[in-house]
């Protein structure tokens, strides 16, 4: 058991390693771009383009829809949608070369599989209209604007995790 | 020199060709580090597995200083390179609203890609529910636009604000890092942790 559980453990990098290496291909993403990384910008891309395809008078009604497209000719060929298509390659690699590709729902074992489905689908819903109304995600605004030494992405940071650590107390029966 | 694509030394193509191995190197990096796994990520918020805090500032104090030294080498123009403008009121309650869905959802949205590209289920649904909310913003954007738009105050950077050099901040956060890996590596001796 004991083995097990440290050739488990060994199969992770090193956090501050990948730390590193995170920060230098944000470094890369600044160098070569001129700008950081992302991953709600990506979803909204899609969004706009499949409402740009399916009900265009809609998008000239709306005007979030209508700003993003007066800067975005064609949504989907933009930086932050080539990126995401990366992440979901090399996230697939990386499982891959360590064995974690696989089906599941994973949750702590004092909450059913149904639960865990339940709370991903409210988190990801306030978490994606979060990251409209805050301008970018924990990528996209905290990671990449406190690298850039951002006043807003210093702020967005603080309150993402400051918000995060204020209601874990209300939410410690689904993670422990 | 640097950036490259804004001093147009590479094309329009080559610049998104390079987006996508980007976002290899990212997704490699997120997915190798554990990011793929809401319980490894939500540990940050009870202490048991505090990986989030370790990587997310390692990497932000890697490419902070990467910056100021391609600077100092003349290698890169920093006013060429995108700062995100800080508009208060919706930095703070966008930031609340993420920091709920972040706990009760377990991913963000770059994390959530990452599990969804590894079989994750959970990771999936919350992929889902990041186009229903971002759906839902767009949709009610004109009872949110007030709050969008209010507290302006331009793309200042966090040492202009504060009257300090970039390199002086610079420090500063490197030494709160510092404090907050020797309180995180204390936690993760306190509290127990399973692998998953």
């Amino acid at each position: 058991m004991e083995e097990k559980h440290k050739d488990r453990s060994r199969s992770y990098l090193n956090p501050y390693l990948g730390g590193v290496l995170l920060g230098l291909v944000l470094l890369a993403a600044n160098f070569i771009s001129g700008r950081g990384l992302g991953a709600s910008g990506a979803v909204k891309s899609v969004i706009v383009a499949a409402t740009q395809t399916i009900a265009p008078a809609h998008v000239e009604k709306n005007a979030y829809y209508h700003d993003y497209m007066q800067e975005h000719d064609k949504p989907l060929k933009s930086w932050l949608v080539f990126q995401m298509a990366g992440v979901l390659v090399g996230g697939f690699i990386s499982g891959a070369l360590w064995g974690r590709l696989k089906l599941k729902v994973e949750h702590s074992p004092k909450i059913t599989s149904r639960k865990r489905l339940f709370l991903a689908a409210i988190g990801g819903i306030l978490f994606g209209f979060g990251s409209q109304l805050g301008r970018g995600c924990t990528s996209g605004s905290a990671l990449s604007g406190m690298a850039v030494l951002s006043l807003g992405g210093f702020i967005t940071m603080a309150a993402i995790f400051g918000t995060a650590f204020a209601f874990a107390y209300f939410f410690r029966k689904n993670w422990i | 020199m640097g950036p490259l694509f804004v001093n147009n030394i590479i094309s329009e193509n080559t610049n998104f060709l390079l987006a996508f191995f980007i976002g290899i190197g990212f997704g490699m990096v997120l997915e190798s580090s554990g990011f793929s796994s809401s319980r490894k990520l939500a540990g940050i918020f009870y202490g048991y597995d505090t990986v989030v805090l370790k990587v997310f500032f390692t990497a932000a104090l890697t490419a902070m200083l990467g910056l100021l030294f391609m600077s100092l080498f003349g290698w890169i123009d920093l006013s060429l390179v995108y700062v995100n403008p800080t508009y208060l009121t919706s930095a703070i309650i966008g930031g609340a609203v993420m920091g709920v869905g972040f706990i009760i959802g377990g991913f963000c949205p770059g994390t959530s890609f990452c599990g969804a590209a590894i079989g994750k289920i959970d990771a999936m649904v919350f992929v889902g529910g990041l186009f229903l909310g971002i759906i839902l913003f767009s949709e009610t954007y004109p009872l949110w636009e007030k709050i969008y738009l209010a507290g302006f105050k331009g793309s200042p950077k966090l040492s202009e604000s504060l009257g300090l050099s970039d390199g002086l901040l610079a420090l500063g956060v490197i030494l709160m890092a510092v404090a907050m890996f020797y309180v995180a590596e204390w936690a993760e001796r306190k509290f127990p942790r399973e692998e998953y």
